[in-house]
C-alpha cells in the first residue's frame, strides 16, 4: 500500500503485520479481500488516508508497508 | 418494578453518545474523535412500566485488551453481566461496525443492534435490509436516526419485550476454520475443569482469548499453571502449524474468519444503489488536507479562534468588571472599615471576581473548540500533525490530548491528562501526560491575559498567539526530551478513523460549551473562593505587632506635627482636627470627581477648608494653572500636596511591612533568594504559591496583595492598572512572570489525575521537572532580556 499513488485502487492480499499493529489493522477493516482506495497524503507525504468501504482511515507510511495490495490492472501486488 | 441494565456501546462516531443522550436524556460530551467517554456513565428511563438504566460503555472498535477502553468496556460485561447490550451500529459503515457485534455474540451477550444513521446510509446508496440483518445476525435489530430522535422509541419497545423475556448469555457458534475450531474444542475443555474461572466466564469466548494470546485472560490462569502449560502448548502447536501452512498468526486468522461471517450477512442484507463516489467529505478534506493548503488553513483556523474569541468577549468582559467594582462599592457602602471590609473586598470579592470576569472569554473559546470537535476537524489536525509529534517521540493522537489541554488556548489539562487514555503504547502515554500541563489552559488564560492587556496592549492576539505557539514548543521539546531520556522506546500504530465531516448541531454546541464553563465556574465558586480567603488570612495573620502599629502612628504623627507648623499653615488649617476635615474633604471631592456625579454642578463654598481640598486637587489633576487663583492658596495647597506624599509612602511601608510580616509573607520572604534571579519578589512568590492548588489562584493573589500593596485613595484600579503603576512592573518582568505561570508545577487537580493515570512515582516526577524547566527557561529569558535590555 504503500508505494501506491494517490486516487489509485485495489484489493487487500495480505495483511502482513501482527501483534499489536495487525490487530489494530485488522479491527479497522483493513482485511484480506477489501476494496480500497488511497484518498491523499499529509502535508508531509505521511501519514496516508485510506478509503474504505464508505469510511476513510489514516496510518503511517510504515504500517501501511506491511498491506499488501492488488492493484487495478491485474496480477500486480505491490506493498 | 421491574428493572433492566442495559450497556450500550458501539464503535467511536457510531452516534453512541447522541443516543444514550436521547434515550436518558442527560446532556453529555459529543466529540467526533475516539475515545471522549472513556469513563463510564450512567442514566435512567421509563419506559412502559419497566425501569431501564443505561450503562454508556466507552467507544471501541473491538473487545481485545487493547486500549483502556475496551477493557473497561470488556470488564463491565464480563463482572456486571448486564441484561442486554445495545450495539449503536452505523448503518453507513456497516462491515467494520458489526466485527464488534460479532465479537458481543462470541462473548454470549444478549444483544440488540441499533442500525443508526440509516438515512447517511440511504444518502450514499446504501441500502440494509434490517430484517434481514436481524434473522441472519439472529438479534433483534431496530434502525433509527438518533440524530432527530427517530426509531428511539422502537427502540425502547425492543429493550422492554426482550429483556422481559430474560434472555440467557449464550456464546454463539462462529467458525474459525477447521484448525481453529478443533484446538478451541481442546483449551474449552481444560478451562471447563478450572473452578472460579469456568463458573464466572463464559469458557468458549476464554478459549477464544487464549488461541489470540489476550495477555489479560492468560493471565486468570496463572494460579493454575498445570492447564495453563497445557493451553500454551496447543497454541504454540497451533501457531507454528497456520504460520508454515498459511503464513498468518493465529490472531489475525481469527479476525479473517469474523470478517468473512460479517461478509457474508452484508452481501445478503445489504444492496447498494450505486457505486461508492466521491462524496461531500472527501471533497472537503480535498482542500482541508491538501499538501499545501492543508498546513495554511490550520494556521489560519488556529489564529481565528483567538481573533474571533477576543473580539466576541470585549464587551460581555467589561459588564462582569463593572458588576464586581459595583459589588466592592456597595460593599464599602454597608460594611464599616475593618477585618471584615477586608476579607469581603480583598479576599472574596477580589479573589472570585477576578476569576469570574473571565467567563464571557472562557464560554467563546469552549464554543469554538466544541466547533472544531463536533464537526471533524480536531481528527484532520491529528492526521496533519502526525508526522510533526512522531519526530518528538509522540503519537498524532497526543495532538488531541494537548489541545485538549490548551493546544488552542483555554483547555483543561485534567481532561487532557484522561484523554492519553486513547494512546496504547505506555511510554508514549506518558510522556503526553507528562507534557500537557505546559499548555495554556484556561485557568492560565486569565492570567496571560492580564499581563498581556497591561504590557502588551497594542497587540493582544498575536502575544497570545505567540505564546500558544512557544508552549507548543515547550512541550514538544520536553516530549523529546522525555522520550530519549527516561521513556525510549519504539512508535505505536498509528491507524485512526478521520470520521466523516458533520455540522455541529447547536444543542450540542450549547451543551458542550456549557458544561465546560459550568465546570470553571463551579471551581471558581468552591476551590478558588476556598483558596482566596486561606490566602487572604496567610496575607493577613499575624500582621504587625502593636510596637510597630505605634512606631507607624509615631511617623504620622509627627508628619502631621511637622506640617501644622510650617510657615503659612496655621492662618489655613488650625490644629489636627482641622487637617482630619481637610483630609475627608479632599477624599470626598477626589471620589465625586472620578465618579463624575459634579457635572454641571459647581459646588461654590467659602469654607476655607473646602476651597483648598478643591484647589489642591485640581493642582494635583490638571496640568495647566490657572490665572485667578490666589498665589497663597496654591503655595499652601503644594505643601499640602507634598504632605499627603509624605503619608502615603509612610502607609504604603507600613502595608507592606505589614504583609511581610505574615504567613504568606514569611514563605514568600524566604524563597526570594531562589526566585531573585527571577525576579521576583514575594508577592510573586505568595501568588504562585497558590497557584499550585489551581492557577486562577495567582490572579486573584497578584489582586490581594496589590490592593492590600497600595495606599486607599489609587485603590479601585483594576489589577492590570496598579500593575502598570508599580516601578517594579515592566514588560521583561511581565514576560517572565508569563513564561514561569506555563511552564511551572501543574495544578492540584492535574497531578492528581496524573497519579490516577499512573503513580505518585510520575506524578512526582512531573512536579519536580515541570518546576526545574519553568526555573531554567525563565532564568534565560530574564537574564537575556536584562542584557540586551529588552522591555526594561
Amino acid at each position: 500500500m504503500r508505494q501506491m499513488s494517490d486516487n489509485q485502487k485495489g484489493i487487500i492480499k495480505k495483511v502482513s503485520a501482527t501483534g499489536d499493529m495487525g490487530r489494530r489493522i485488522r479491527e479497522m477493516g483493513l482485511v484480506p479481500g477489501a476494496e480500497i482506495q488511497i484518498q491523499g497524503r499529509a502535508p508531509l507525504r505521511d501519514p496516508v488516508a485510506v478509503k474504505i468501504k464508505d469510511y476513510t482511515l489514516t496510518l503511517r507510511n510504515d504500517e501501511a508497508s506491511y498491506i499488501i495490495v492488488e492493484v487495478d490492472s491485474p496480477g500486480t501486488e505491490v506493498s | 418494578m421491574k428493572k433492566i441494565v442495559i450497556a450500550l456501546s458501539g464503535n467511536p462516531n457510531s452516534g453512541k453518545t447522541t443516543v444514550f443522550n436521547a434515550l436518558t436524556g442527560a446532556h453529555q460530551h459529543i466529540a467526533n474523535y475516539p475515545g471522549v467517554t472513556v469513563e463510564k456513565k450512567y442514566g435512567t428511563v421509563h419506559h412502559k412500566g419497566v425501569e431501564i438504566e443505561v450503562v454508556d460503555l466507552p467507544g471501541t472498535y473491538s473487545l481485545t485488551a487493547y486500549s483502556m477502553e475496551e477493557i473497561v468496556a470488556r470488564d463491565f460485561l464480563l463482572n456486571e453481566r448486564p441484561d442486554l447490550v445495545v450495539d449503536i451500529v452505523d448503518a453507513s459503515n456497516l462491515d467494520r461496525n458489526l466485527y464488534l457485534a460479532v465479537q458481543f455474540k462470541e462473548m454470549g451477550a444478549p444483544l440488540i443492534i441499533a442500525l443508526n444513521m440509516i438515512d447517511v446510509a440511504e444518502s450514499r446508496g446504501i441500502q440494509v435490509d434490517s430484517e434481514k440483518l436481524s434473522s441472519l445476525m439472529g438479534v433483534p435489530v431496530v434502525p433509527m436516526v438518533a440524530r432527530s430522535n427517530k426509531g428511539v422509541n422502537e427502540l425502547l419497545d425492543t429493550i422492554v419485550a426482550y429483556g422481559e423475556k430474560g434472555p440467557k448469555w449464550i456464546p454463539a457458534d462462529i467458525s474459525y476454520g477447521m484448525d481453529i475450531d478443533r484446538a478451541l474444542d481442546k483449551v474449552a475443555e481444560i478451562l471447563e475443569g478450572i473452578e472460579g474461572v469456568a463458573d464466572r466466564y463464559p469458557v468458549k469466548w476464554l478459549a477464544l482469548k487464549c488461541l489470540e494470546g489476550d495477555k489479560r485472560v492468560l493471565g486468570l490462569l496463572e494460579s493454575h499453571p498445570q492447564e495453563l502449560a497445557k493451553v500454551k502448548q496447543i497454541c504454540d502447536e497451533l501457531s507454528r502449524h497456520v504460520m508454515s501452512t498459511l503464513e498468518e498468526d493465529i490472531e489475525g486468522i481469527i479476525a479473517d474468519h469474523r470478517y468473512g461471517y460479517i461478509a457474508g450477512v452484508t452481501k445478503k442484507a445489504v444492496r447498494r444503489k450505486i457505486e461508492a463516489r466521491l462524496n461531500f467529505s472527501d471533497q472537503i478534506d480535498k482542500v482541508l488536507t491538501n499538501r499545501l493548503l492543508g498546513p495554511l488553513i490550520m494556521i489560519v483556523i488556529l489564529y481565528l479562534v483567538y481573533a474571533v474569541t477576543f473580539w466576541a468577549s470585549e464587551v460581555p468582559v467589561q459588564w462582569f468588571e463593572s458588576f464586581f467594582n459595583g459589588l466592592k462599592y456597595l460593599v464599602t457602602l454597608v460594611v464599616p472599615p475593618g477585618e471584615l471590609r477586608s476579607l469581603l473586598v480583598s479576599g472574596i470579592i477580589d479573589g472570585v471576581g477576578g476569576v469570574m470576569g473571565f467567563i464571557p472569554l472562557i464560554m467563546v473559546m469552549f464554543f469554538i473548540i466544541a466547533i472544531l470537535e463536533d464537526s471533524g476537524y480536531m481528527a484532520r489536525i491529528a492526521y496533519m500533525m502526525d508526522r510533526v509529534l512522531r519526530w518528538f517521540g509522540l503519537h498524532g493522537n497526543s495532538v488531541i490530548a494537548l489541545i485538549v489541554s490548551g493546544g488552542i488556548s483555554g483547555g483543561c489539562a485534567v481532561p487532557g491528562v484522561m484523554a492519553t487514555r486513547t494512546l496504547r503504547d505506555p511510554k508514549e502515554r506518558i510522556a503526553t501526560l507528562l507534557v500537557v500541563p505546559f499548555m495554556n489552559c484556561g485557568a492560565k488564560l486569565p492570567v496571560l491575559a492580564m499581563l498581556i492587556g497591561a504590557f502588551f496592549a497594542t497587540n493582544r492576539a498575536r502575544m497570545l498567539f505567540l505564546l500558544t505557539l512557544l508552549s507548543w514548543l515547550f512541550a514538544l521539546l520536553a516530549a523529546k526530551l522525555i522520550r530519549s531520556t527516561v521513556l525510549r522506546g519504539p512508535k505505536t500504530p498509528f491507524v485512526m478513523e478521520l470520521p466523516p465531516y458533520r455540522v455541529p448541531t447547536l444543542k450540542g454546541l450549547i451543551i458542550h460549551s456549557w458544561e465546560r464553563t459550568w465546570h470553571y465556574i463551579k471551581k471558581a465558586g468552591t476551590i478558588i473562593l476556598g483558596i482566596s480567603v486561606l490566602i487572604w488570612a496567610m496575607m493577613t495573620y499575624p500582621g504587625l505587632s502593636s510596637e510597630q502599629e505605634e512606631m507607624f502612628a509615631a511617623k504620622r504623627q509627627s508628619a502631621s506635627v511637622a506640617f501644622l507648623s510650617s510657615p503659612g499653615i496655621a492662618r489655613w488649617i488650625k490644629g489636627p482636627a482641622e487637617l482630619k476635615r481637610l483630609n475627608d474633604l479632599y477624599i470626598k471631592y477626589a471620589t465625586q470627581k472620578q465618579q463624575q456625579t459634579t457635572i454641571g454642578r459647581k459646588i461654590v463654598s467659602s469654607d476655607p477648608l473646602h476651597v483648598l481640598a478643591k484647589t489642591a486637587y485640581e493642582w494635583k489633576t490638571t496640568t495647566f494653572v490657572k490665572k485667578d487663583v490666589d498665589p497663597e492658596l496654591l503655595a499652601v495647597a503644594r505643601q499640602y500636596l507634598s504632605f499627603r506624599e509624605q503619608m502615603a509612602t509612610i502607609e504604603i511601608t507600613r502595608q507592606q511591612t505589614a504583609l511581610k510580616s505574615t504567613v504568606a509573607g514569611w514563605i514568600g520572604s524566604s524563597l526570594e533568594k531562589i526566585t531573585a534571579p527571577l525576579g521576583f519578589d514575594f508577592r510573586l512568590n505568595i501568588a504562585l504559591l497558590g497557584g499550585f492548588a489551581a492557577k486562577e489562584v495567582i490572579l486573584s493573589t497578584l489582586g490581594t496583595a496589590y490592593s492590600l500593596g497600595v495606599a486607599e485613595e489609587d485603590k479601585g484600579g483594576a489589577l492590570a492598572e496598579r500593575l502598570k503603576q508599580s516601578p517594579m512592573w515592566n514588560p521583561l518582568q511581565a514576560f517572565s512572570l508569563i513564561i514561569f505561570t506555563m511552564l511551572y508545577v501543574p495544578c492540584l487537580a492535574t497531578i492528581i489525575s496524573i497519579r490516577k493515570e499512573t503513580s505518585w512515582r510520575w506524578a512526582g516526577f512531573s512536579i519536580g521537572f515541570n518546576l526545574t524547566v519553568a526555573y531554567m527557561v525563565t532564568l534565560l529569558v530574564r537574564q537575556v532580556g536584562l542584557a540586551l535590555g529588552i522591555g526594561i
